[in-house]
């Protein structure tokens, strides 16, 4: 076989192999992290490309501290952004929670990806219809 | 935050119901070009015969928050002091090739995107200094955007009123009635702040939600 024909078999190869990373972090994980821990785990994860998966997700508060910290990374050509996909938080009360003011909000599965690579096509109180593509690389 | 403040912020919803107040300092938000400058300028025009900033096609044309002191409302017997804060759109990615693609050349299109990523930070910065918030959405776009979950899912933790408002209902496409389904919890007022329809209504809801 000559050499240009196994150079090729070798890229084909590994183009077989090129894939979508995707990470599920579950919520006994996720539950013992500090905000900014989680925060920091999930960008590295999407800068490296994955998608994140996480069983329970954010919190209102550290959904917008996510944002907050994505806007301080966008790097022309290199990281315009996420993209994420969660159900709103379902609340709960209880008598003891009325009487000092606190809410319980119960956080649901949440996606996480590159605005580059994760793209929502529909979106509703119950269904999530998504894209994922591999990361172009230029 | 002070002592005093956080003790504020943490009381049950009912003791606060008790003394509620007449100045309330209330924060437009939603995302690029729902129009929230439109409306800050509709409300400040109707009220004061001022305007707060200038408003553009271009996404994120308000890339500094911007404040108005003062703004008193009389709808409905009832009146409420406002100071008026108009804040950045919200976005979770901002790519600088969009901009391009109003005609902006790339330097001018980055820059662009460097000071939108500032006002994202900014707008959100502002949620901790609210007495509630106008939240835009345009009723010709599917509301269900991870923004307008976020911004509510924040008030809502914060137990702070929260109105929203379908702007655009000129346009034929607007479909107030799906923002309404989407968040079925929380009052949708639908207006034009471009034509000012229904503008007297939402004044009314002001008064009522954060009077």
């Amino acid at each position: 076989m000559s050499k240009k024909k196994t150079k090729k078999r070798r890229t084909e190869k590994s183009n077989a192999h090129e894939g979508i990373r995707i990470d599920i972090i579950s919520k006994d994980r996720i539950s013992t992290m500090a905000p900014m821990e989680k925060i920091r785990l999930i960008l590295d994860m999407v800068r490296d490309g994955s998608i994140v998966i996480l069983e329970r997700g954010l919190t209102p508060e550290e959904e917008a501290k996510l944002i907050e910290m994505t806007m301080t990374e966008i790097t022309p050509n290199d990281f315009s952004g996420i993209e994420i996909e969660s159900y709103p938080c379902k609340q709960r009360t209880t008598f003891l929670g009325k009487l000092l003011g606190k809410t319980m909000f119960e956080t649901r599965l949440t996606v996480v990806g590159a605005a580059d690579q994760l793209k929502t096509l529909k979106r509703d109180h119950d269904f999530i219809s998504a894209l994922v593509s591999v990361r172009s690389r230029g | 935050m002070g002592v005093i403040e956080k003790i504020k912020k943490n009381l049950p919803s009912w003791v606060k119901k008790i003394f509620k107040k007449k100045r309330a300092r209330i924060g437009i938000y939603g995302p690029p070009n729902a129009g929230k400058t439109t409306l800050a300028n509709r409300i400040i025009r109707d009220w004061s015969g001022d305007a707060i900033g200038p408003v553009s096609e271009i996404p994120h044309e308000t890339r500094r928050a911007k404040r108005k002191e003062g703004i008193v409302v009389n709808a409905n017997g009832a009146a409420i002091t406002l100071d008026v804060v108009d804040t950045p759109g919200l976005a979770t990615k901002i790519d600088f090739h969009d901009f391009m693609a109003y005609g902006l050349d790339e330097a001018e299109a980055k820059r662009r995107a460097k000071e939108a990523t500032e006002g994202v930070i900014e707008a959100i910065k502002w949620l901790d200094d609210l007495d509630g918030i106008l939240l835009i959405m345009d009723a010709t776009e599917d509301p269900f955007t991870q923004v307008n979950v976020t911004v509510i899912g924040n008030m809502e933790a914060r137990e702070l009123p929260l109105l929203i408002v379908a702007n655009k209902i000129d346009l034929p496409e607007a479909s107030p009635a799906r923002i309404k389904s989407a968040f079925p919890q929380h009052t949708v007022i639908p207006i034009s702040a471009l034509e000012g329809y229904n503008v007297d209504k939402l004044y009314e809801s002001i008064a009522n939600h954060f009077g």
